[in-house]
């Protein structure tokens, strides 16, 4: 049991450790592909270090929801990064949280963000609450019917289970069942976490932002909680993609070794994830926002197909 | 597949800023030492222009284009004060911008710096005595160091930039931190 | 006098005393004594249901008070749930009543609201406790007689009296069809009693048509689609603890006539019964939330997420017979108790966002959320109540909507057991519209408790409110801090309810086997988790990063102004329609919504406007194609037949002199 909150921990510290690291990669990608030098991959560790340094100012119209949104969006954050299967797995914290869970802690996170957005009374906030939690809506569909192809495979919604599985049925993997919910669940990540072509992370036109409007009254030590919230998120999801769709490199048993060698695989994982987005992020376009609900409904007609075909080849 | 192939065909454009003309920038006040050093390897810019004419925003946007990156000295642009550290003024103060430019100086948490880019932001420039004139920057916030020219050069900015949190490359190679 | 029996009577005594006393008593005292009745009798309500859960035990009590077949009443597994499901929501709405009902003081209709208040809980304590057909709708129709003079309370008001008509109307069409098929259902015995209902036997086409019937008739009391119209019309004018008991209770007897009748009386039938079930309630749920997304009348936004919350329930409900009759009895057990919890959590956070909402209107006199906000520093303690609410009812976890939902969930994933191509094809999309339903309902209480708590206050009303009095505080933290606890502790919900309904219709008499771990894991299908660990952990992780932020970051905050301006005003705010605007676009074949933009200009300049006026109105579908196309025939057939009794004494006669010769020659005829 130890054994288990241990490799528990040290999955949460090491997604703590390594998330802002992916977001730097993501954008010096981005940067090497736009022609330039860009910021070093951790140049995140130093924004973040320099936000805990900064002053807070805070709207004198903001009540203490304001001030908690940070915290309860880091830690729902911080606690899908511990039971989400990033070094081991079976894992003990396996059976406090399943693949629903997953995505109603994440849920959670954006409910309190968007009513921080309100708080201070400005209508930038106001958008992008109204934004976030619309796409956040129409994102819902779409992951609970993949996470039904992934269960309906592995005879469980809980992640470990469907990790196990995979690793036991190495044909699975390549079932059209898999690949159409990699390629729904892929499109979802673009959109939970805030990427082009659904929202711009980087775009300063307030008319174009949705997670950026939301965050726009935060500064300091909270901007900090929020800004490592989301690259929390973002690597949350690539887990999701790499350990269930690949789970080879988990390590089965507690031995240094195996935990070594599936932090390194995890690496690795995250490293191909970060160049497919960077790539995907400087060929398309942002999308108008009214045609985000085309693009999920694509999303939602893959993971759709992707059941009814483990269905049809059972 | 054209674009990726003209992308790896082009390289890296970036050039390695030079040292520029000494007078162009001019210190106004000394930075602390303790903001320099937190701010030195991650900077956050939020642009204000309190009444330019935009060339000097035009200047400004060559900075995050490949030419001269200014990324990857850790600078990066944000869409509201309260993310920022160092605020670049750009412009005479017009009488309508005055009150936004002191708001927008008050929601820019501490420690920050102030960077005025233009002869514009320094002396009111060719509209100087205008009636739609409140003054030159400082005369409405305190600043740090002004860039001189009628546009500067994006390099002269960048060189600006860099002089405030005391982080001018002293060679002329290709790494930027010192 | 068996300890049950004895808690039965406090409970009737309880009520009848807090009727009698609003009528005999005015003022503070009648107010006081009619809460008290009320909560006497449902904490007494709710200890009979929580002992008869407890221990297992069934209360049997008959005597001839009724003509023809007597009063006869039991409680077995399911009556006690519903019992212990009344109880709760009646025990806070009494409290919190005390404070509400304050402004009915000197007038008439605090009489009215007292008395029916105690008779509308009588009568739901006995409804479920109805052991024949007489007593059933005798019980029934008390029921929404006092719901529908309790609505009529507040008349004064625009809109009440058609409300209640709307009301009355749909619950007798229901009603009717209920007749019916207790009456198919008792097949010809004189006594009606359920016990001989369970035994007969009738024809698959004639068990057919009482589900039908029963469908039908529970429906309409439930709000199911496209029955539902009156509910977003008669809950939002009632008074709020009314409102609170109307959608927490009320509409859930829909819920506990459907199993009866079905799982119970019937015994479950053919797997397309459960099929119309899940797929109403999927509709339901979805189009419930859809049209709360377009409302900015706050208690009109419940009423419809009370239709979305019926949804599913019905879809766990439906799931569970679609499962009984393919022959999977733990997953059908599994669907039942998946809608039976979801039942008691939506009584306890409905009834707390009832109850909120009508904080807000005693303290703003005002319901339309365009002319709230900034209430969050006004009156904190209902900020924090709504706050949980709205937690709850958008299934976050670790509250109780999330623990209810995730067994739905569960129970529909577990469709992946059987292999008919209808239920594979049919489950992903109910698991879809579930899950869309749940997003949206998030959107929509952001929206809710946003516009109506955070930023400015948009109106002098908003400005001036103040927090409400304490028993109105007391009757709110009641149901938050029963939305916690139900949330917190599934592991010893479920097993409770699973033994409830053993024995129930065809299902097995032994409890089925759930997990009593701290994790809630359901044997043979799929998934484990625990929201208590969860919550432990989330609270853990969150005070770890606040203490560590102490002591490592720095400490300084300044306050400052919204987004650096000169001055911020209510109107720079987000509004509620441009709030809920981008999903009004993405669903606009469904709203079909119509824009009316009127602008008034400066008489001497078309350069300044003076005021915009801005309506929007979304298409009412089933009034439009369902309901006004069958009253404009029902009200040509009435004026056709108003031919026929058209005053004249001449006609009357010869209608006398026809019938009497027509008879005479019929008698001659058939001899």
């Amino acid at each position: 049991m130890t054994v288990d909150v241990m490799m528990a921990a040290a999955q949460g510290l090491l997604a703590l450790a390594l998330a802002p690291a992916v977001v730097g990669l993501v954008r010096w990608l981005k940067a090497r592909l736009q022609n330039r030098r860009g910021a070093p991959p951790w140049q995140p560790y130093r924004e973040l270090r320099k936000l805990f340094q900064k002053e807070v100012v805070v709207s004198r119209h903001a009540s203490w929801l304001f001030h908690l949104a940070p915290f309860v969006v880091f830690a729902s954050t911080l606690a899908v990064a511990v039971i989400v299967p990033v070094l081991a797995v079976p894992l003990l914290v396996d059976r406090i949280g399943d693949l629903l869970v997953v995505v109603y802690l994440l849920l959670l996170g954006t409910f309190f963000l968007a009513l921080a957005g309100l708080d201070p009374g400005s209508a930038f906030g106001g958008m992008g609450a109204s934004r976030g939690v619309t796409v956040a809506a129409l994102a819902e569909p779409t992951l609970a019917v993949a996470i039904f192809a992934l269960a309906r495979s592995a005879g469980s919604t809980n992640l470990g289970e469907i990790a196990a599985r995979t690793i036991a049925d190495p044909l699975s993997a390549v079932s059209p069942g898999h690949l159409l919910a990699f390629a729904a669940l892929f499109i979802v990540m673009l959109a939970e976490t805030g990427r082009l072509p659904i929202d711009n992370p980087a775009t300063h036109l307030e008319l174009t932002m949705i997670h950026e409007a939301m965050v726009l009254e935060y500064s300091g030590r909270y901007l900090a909680l929020i800004e490592w919230a989301a690259a929390l998120k973002l690597l949350v999801f690539f887990a999701l993609l790499g350990n269930l769709f690949v789970p080879w490199g988990l390590a089965r048993a507690f031995t240094l070794e195996a935990v070594m060698t599936a932090a390194g695989v995890f690496a690795v994982k995250v490293g191909v994830l970060a160049v497919a987005v960077a790539v995907l992020e400087t060929r398309v376009a942002k999308l108008r926002l009214f045609r985000v609900p085309e693009l999920l409904t694509a999303s939602f007609v893959l993971a759709l197909l992707a059941v009814t075909s483990s269905f049809l080849l059972r | 597949m054209l674009l990726f192939l003209k992308i790896l065909k082009v390289g890296v454009v970036t050039e390695p800023l030079a040292a520029g003309e000494p007078d162009v920038i001019e210190v106004a006040r000394e930075v602390e030492t303790k903001a320099r050093r937190l701010l030195g390897r991650a900077v956050a810019i939020r642009e204000v222009d309190a009444g330019s004419c935009n060339g000097c925003e035009i200047e400004i946007t060559g900075l995050t284009g490949p030419v001269y990156d200014s990324e990857r000295f850790g600078i990066h642009f944000v869409a509201s004060p309260r993310h920022a550290d160092l605020l670049l003024v750009t412009g005479p103060v017009t009488r309508n911008m005055e009150i936004p430019l002191r708001k927008t100086y008050e929601a820019t948490p501490d420690p920050k710096v102030v960077v005025a880019v233009g002869d514009c932001a320094r002396t009111c420039g060719v509209f100087r005595g205008s009636y739609a004139i409140v003054g030159s920057v400082d005369a409405v916030i305190p600043v740090d160091v002004f860039v001189s020219g009628c546009p500067p050069e994006p390099a002269d900015i960048l060189r600006g930039i860099l002089t405030a949190l005391d982080r001018l490359p002293t060679r002329t190679g290709r790494r930027d931190d010192p | 006098m068996t300890p049950e029996l004895l808690l039965l009577a406090v409970s009737v005594a309880g009520y009848t005393g807090g009727a009698l006393a609003a009528l005999a008593f005015r003022g503070v005292a009648a107010r006081a004594l009619v809460a008290a009745g009320a909560l006497g009798g449902s904490l007494a309500t709710l200890a009979l249901g929580a002992w008869c859960l407890a221990t297992g035990t069934t209360l049997a009590f008959a005597a001839p008070w009724l003509p023809l077949t007597g009063l006869a009443l039991r409680a077995d597994g399911l009556s006690a749930f519903f019992l212990t499901v009344v109880g709760l929501a009646a025990a806070a709405a009494s409290i919190y009543g005390f404070g509400y009902s304050a402004h009915h003081d000197g007038r008439d209709s605090l009489r009215l609201l007292g008395a029916m208040f105690n008779v509308l809980l009588l009568s739901l304590t006995v409804q479920v406790l109805a052991d024949n057909a007489l007593t059933f709708l005798v019980t029934w129709e008390v029921m929404s007689l006092s719901a529908y003079f309790l609505v009529l309370v507040e008349h004064d008001q625009p809109g009440t009296v058609r409300a209640a008509n709307w009301y009355l109307a749909v619950s007798h069409a229901g009603f009717a069809a209920l007749i019916a098929a207790f009456l198919v259902l008792a097949a010809g015995d004189m006594t009606g009693s359920f016990a001989a209902m369970r035994s007969v036997g009738l024809t698959p086409g004639t068990r057919d048509l009482v589900f039908l019937l029963a469908l039908v008739g529970f429906g309409t009391k439930a709000g199911v689609i496209p029955l539902h119209v009156w509910l977003p019309m008669a809950h939002p004018v009632a008074p709020s603890h009314v409102s609170a008991v109307l959608s927490g209770v009320v509409i859930k007897m829909g819920v506990y006539g459907l199993m009866r009748v079905a799982l119970d009386l019937l015994g479950g039938g053919p797997a397309w019964w459960g099929g119309i079930v899940l797929g109403l309630g999927a509709v339901s749920a979805l189009l419930g939330v859809l049209y709360a997304l377009m409302e900015h009348d706050l208690k009109r936004l419940l009423a419809y997420h009370s239709v979305e919350n019926m949804g599913i329930i019905l879809l766990g409900v439906g799931a569970g017979l679609m499962f009984q009759s393919y022959g999977l009895p733990a997953l059908a057990t599994l669907g039942f108790v998946a809608g039976l919890y979801h039942t008691l959590n939506h009584a306890c956070f409905k009834g707390l966002l009832f109850l909120g909402a009508g904080s807000v209107l005693y303290a703003t006199r005002t319901r339309n959320m365009e002319d709230l906000g900034g209430l969050i520093t006004r009156m904190p303690r209902t900020a924090v109540c709504f706050l949980v609410g709205a937690a709850a009812i958008s299934a976050l976890p670790p509250l109780n909507g999330f623990a209810s939902e995730w067994l739905v969930f569960q129970t529909l994933m577990g469709g992946a057991l059987v292999p008919r191509p209808e239920v594979a094809i049919g489950m992903p999309i109910a698991v879809a519209m579930l899950a869309l339903t749940s997003g949206l309902a998030v959107a929509c209480f952001v929206k809710a408790f946003g516009i109506t708590f955070l930023a400015l206050p948009r109106s002098t009303e908003a400005a001036r409110a103040r927090e409400v009095p304490a028993s109105m505080q007391v009757g709110m933290l009641v149901l938050v801090g029963m939305c916690v606890a139900l949330g917190l502790t599934p592991f010893l919900v479920v097993p409770v309810l699973s033994r409830a309904l053993t024995g129930l219709g065809r299902l097995p008499m032994t409890p089925i086997g759930f997990s009593l771990h701290l994790p809630l894991s359901v044997a043979g299908v799929t998934g484990e988790m625990s929201p208590l660990l969860l919550a432990v952990g989330v609270a853990l992780l969150g005070v770890l990063t606040a203490i560590v932020l102490r002591l490592l970051a720095d400490r300084r905050l300044r306050v400052g102004d919204t987004c650096g301006r000169i001055g911020q005003t209510p109107r720079m705010e987000y509004t509620a329609t441009a709030f809920a605007e981008p999903l009004r676009r993405v669903f606009a074949e469904l709203y079909r919504p119509t824009e009316d933009l009127s602008i008034d200009f400066h008489p001497k300049s078309k350069y300044f406007v003076r005021t915009i006026a801005y309506r929007s109105e979304v298409q009412p579908w089933f009034e439009r194609l369902l309901y006004t196309p069958f009253l404009s025939a029902l009200r040509g057939a009435a004026a056709g037949v108003r031919q026929v009794q058209a005053g004249s004494l001449h006609l009357y006669l010869a209608y006398m002199t026809i019938t009497l010769l027509a008879l005479l020659v019929v008698a001659r005829w058939s001899r």
